[in-house]
């Protein structure tokens, strides 16, 4: 019974991580707390079943073309909505993110109405539904052994972005002084353009993820998975992208085991519960910086 | 090299350039000096295109610099050394160094000048794995000169490269000033510590409250009265 929980957990974990990592990229370069990103977790899944069903493209294909179109959707909200705020106060530019949000979930309903739609089923594998392997009593599906390799190849592949190419690094610099970043000539919203359009793809991606996983997408979805994700990130330290990762699985963890063994009316509490005990412990966060020293 | 004519910035409502205007020409060291508050680092960040002015011209190389971003000057040939270093903390020192190339695509050419940079500056060598932010002062100083020299400017903007430092140190830092100006890069030096920069500079301008307010060789400036009296606190 543990065990399966935990892996139940693992699974949301990810996700959650997955869609906190685009949280904690755009609070860095320009701290901002994006609540739209969660709008764009929900048009990937939406988009993806659309493509699908539409168009009639393979699962996989459509995955990445949804993911595609959400990082051309993020880097769209970040030109339209805050870019004419970069100097304004960040009060204005989160209210105007709380206003993408809305704007967003009602363009969705308007879309693709405000009831619950199920994922085309016909497109899965049926490999995802089977038993992937066992583990003594814990029993691990396709989609969730998917789910561990694709989340887990996704944040092999950002922390290589950050860490090792020109535009990572650049990303990095432009969230420790931007005065400085600009002064080396680096295009400052050039680079915040490109962690909106990497932030966006992943969170489509876990849109895609989740709505396979439940078998049912809404427009409201965002709303919850966003809270979770930026609670995640908040967990993890925000800033700091191995944080994000770090607080995403916590937070899916604790959740499924609190739904697990006390009780599932309380599950979002429990992981909320969690996350309040490490930052009243911790009040940067599990991998964040203390704040201070702002060389 | 580089003119700015009557040059106007203004911050929000308050008018921190009056009209400055000065010349910097090739292979010369030309200082700025003044008190707190005279306008010397909005002067450099108005050549940077960070803050852009209402009024005036600068023209750098024959071509009017005034209304371009950051990036394109840069990639003109104008940078920064920044007042309070702003070295990137947590990149490590060599990380700090390939930013300052952020614009070039020449692979070898960075090399080498990253190569050029350790050998005016061995400690950067030393720490290259380090966070710039567990360097010193002194050090820090060195990395955003050495990050700076990385673009390989014609022109180098150095605002306050003695603040908060160490006497021994500000003459370590004033000698690869010159050094870096014999090796053939025009240096434009703001500075509030008067009498180090008029020793090394060709010329100097005295700016009060936004504009410029005396000019001319260094040497003569070093004997000004008004200069002795108000910028070395001789007399």
């Amino acid at each position: 019974m543990f065990e399966q929980q935990l892996f139940n957990g693992l699974t949301l974990g990810l996700i959650y991580a997955l869609i906190a990592v685009g949280y904690t990229m755009v609070y860095g370069v320009i701290e901002l707390i994006n609540f739209a990103h969660g709008e764009v977790y929900m048009f990937g899944a939406f988009l993806c079943v659309t493509i699908i069903n539409s168009l009639g493209v393979p699962l996989f294909p459509a995955m990445v073309l949804a993911m595609g179109l959400c990082a051309l959707m993020g880097v769209s909200i970040d030109h339209i909505a805050y870019k004419p705020l970069r100097k304004a106060p960040r009060l204005a530019a989160l209210i105007t993110a709380i206003g993408v949000s809305i704007f967003l979930q009602n363009i969705a309903m308007i879309i693709w109405g405000s009831r619950p739609v199920p994922f085309t089923r016909s497109a899965v594998p049926a490999a995802f539904s089977e038993q992937a392997f066992a583990l003594g009593s814990v029993s691990v599906s396709g989609l969730q052994l998917f789910i561990y390799l694709f989340t887990t190849a996704m944040m092999i592949g950002l922390t290589l972005i950050i860490n090792k190419t020109k535009v990572g690094t650049a990303m990095r610099a432009l969230a420790q002084n931007a005065t400085a970043a600009a002064l080396m000539g680096i295009n400052v919203n050039r680079v915040i353009a490109f962690t909106f359009a990497l932030g966006s793809s992943l969170g489509a991606a876990a849109g895609i993820l989740v709505a396979m996983y439940y078998n049912t997408m809404s427009a409201t979805m965002g709303y919850n998975a966003g809270v979770k994700a930026f609670a995640a990130a908040v967990l993890g330290g925000i800033g700091s992208v191995p944080g994000a990762m770090l607080g995403g699985v916590v937070l899916g963890v604790a959740e499924t085991l609190g739904a697990g063994y006390v009780s599932s009316q309380y599950r979002d509490g429990l992981g909320y519960a969690v996350m309040i005990a490490v930052i009243l412990l911790r009040p940067s966060g599990l991998l964040g910086k203390s704040v201070g020293q702002k060389a | 090299m580089l003119s700015m004519t009557d040059i106007h910035t203004y911050y929000g409502s308050i008018h921190a350039l009056k009209g400055v205007t000065l010349t910097v020409n090739q292979g010369e060291i030309v200082t700025l000096i003044g008190a707190n508050g005279a306008g010397k680092t909005t002067s450099l960040m108005s050549v940077s295109g960070v803050t852009q002015p209402k009024q005036g011209k600068i023209v750098f190389l024959g071509e009017d610099i005034t209304k371009m971003t950051t990036e394109k000057i840069v990639a003109k040939g104008i940078t920064q050394v920044p007042e309070g270093r702003m070295i990137f903390p947590r990149l490590t020192v060599r990380e700090n160094l390939l930013m300052g190339a952020y614009l070039r695509n020449d692979k070898d050419g960075v090399k080498a000048d990253e190569e050029k940079v350790y050998e005016l500056f061995p400690k950067m060598r030393e720490r290259m794995k380090q966070h710039g932010g567990t360097l010193s002062g002194g050090e820090q100083q060195m990395l955003a000169i050495g990050r700076a020299l990385m673009a390989r400017p014609k022109l180098l903007l150095l605002d306050e490269p003695s603040l908060g430092l160490a006497p021994i140190v500000v003459e370590n830092i004033f000698e690869i000033i010159q050094r870096i100006n014999r090796e053939g890069t025009t240096i434009l030096l703001v500075e509030q510590n008067a009498q180090m920069a008029l020793h090394i500079a060709h010329r100097g301008y005295v700016l009060e409250t936004g504009a410029v307010t005396l000019e001319g060789p260094a040497k003569d400036l070093l004997e000004n009265p008004k200069v002795r009296s108000a910028y070395l606190g001789l007399d």
